[in-house]
């Protein structure tokens, strides 16, 4: 995944911050913002999880004039290969700041693949991992976030005790 | 107000409910907010009767952004370093969470004071749903 431009903007951040349930100002007041030790708008630290915005091919995001796999009609939009039944969950992620994001910054992110491993779990059957290394970098090129993720395929859904 | 190396000792603790009885709309906003519109997290048609879970439930991103919350407001703004964490559980409309920072170590590097915590958001049964960590810049 390749990520060319993610235009850092108040509006997302306001948006991003209200659905993580944090009213700092510092994420949607410049006048406060101006008077604080980081001087502008700051992005909250899961911000950069965002840029799926601007990833044209995200998966997990309806395309226009495309079938999509939630409900419409039917439970689904799209046939179910046979088997399967697992879902891709998030199962670990980890963020290193070299700053903050701030609106104003153009970021691009590349992602390279990582490990991937397997595991037995006690309740979704067979586990795969697997690892997504992400930098964002900014207008200047310079490193704002690098960024590591591990999603996790189960087998079956996982059974709530 | 950022934490100060003076004032701080390892074991302090810092601890926040982060969302009491978590709405759907709240989930809804965060697919919104984020741009995952995995339908397991908001269209109870589709989890229930394709995805085979009882409910829709949120995103594993949503539980490190609340956590998220509780941690600048604990740090200061524009302090992390670092901020990582696994999620170990899921968790569902109505949940309710609360998020625990504690403190594990207090160093510096190149005359910059830093700390390390171990942090831990639980949901209203005492089970962990994030199990991380943080570093940030503090004052002398």
């Amino acid at each position: 995944m390749a990520i060319e431009k993610f235009p850092v903007e108040a509006g997302h951040i306001m948006m991003f911050a209200r659905a993580v349930g944090d009213a700092n100002k510092i994420y949607y007041d410049e006048d406060y913002a101006k008077t604080t030790e980081v001087g502008s708008i700051i992005a909250p630290p899961t911000f950069v999880q965002a840029s799926a915005q601007f990833d044209p091919d995200y998966r997990l995001r309806p395309k226009i004039g495309e079938p999509w796999f939630g409900s419409g009609k039917e439970p689904t939009g799209v046939q179910q290969s046979s088997g399967g039944g697992g879902t891709g969950l998030h199962a670990e992620q980890h963020y290193e700041y070299h700053r903050h994001p701030k609106p104003g910054d153009i970021l691009t992110a590349s992602s390279r693949p990582g490990q991937t491993w397997e595991r037995q779990g006690r309740r979704s059957g067979k586990l795969i991992f697997s690892e997504t290394i992400t930098e964002y970098r900014d207008q200047h090129g310079e490193l704002v976030v690098t960024a590591r993720g591990v999603g996790v395929r189960t087998e079956r859904p996982v059974e709530q005790s | 107000m950022a934490l100060s190396a003076k004032q701080l000792k390892v074991g302090d603790t810092h601890s926040e409910q982060v969302v009491d009885n978590l709405t759907r709309t709240q989930i809804v906003q965060y697919a919104g907010a984020s741009g995952d519109y995995n339908p397991i997290h908001t269209d109870e048609a589709y989890t229930t009767k394709v995805a085979g879970y009882p409910s829709v439930f949120a995103h594993g991103m949503l539980t490190m952004g609340l956590t998220g919350t509780m941690l600048t407001n604990y740090v200061g703004d524009g302090r992390l370093t670092k901020f990582g964490g696994r999620l170990t559980k899921q968790v569902w409309p109505g949940d309710a969470l609360t998020a625990k920072a504690t403190v594990e170590a207090i160093r510096e590097e190149d005359g910059q004071p830093f700390v390390d915590l171990h942090l831990s958001t639980v949901n209203q049964n005492g089970e962990e749903v994030l199990s991380g960590y943080a570093s940030a810049r503090i004052d002398p």
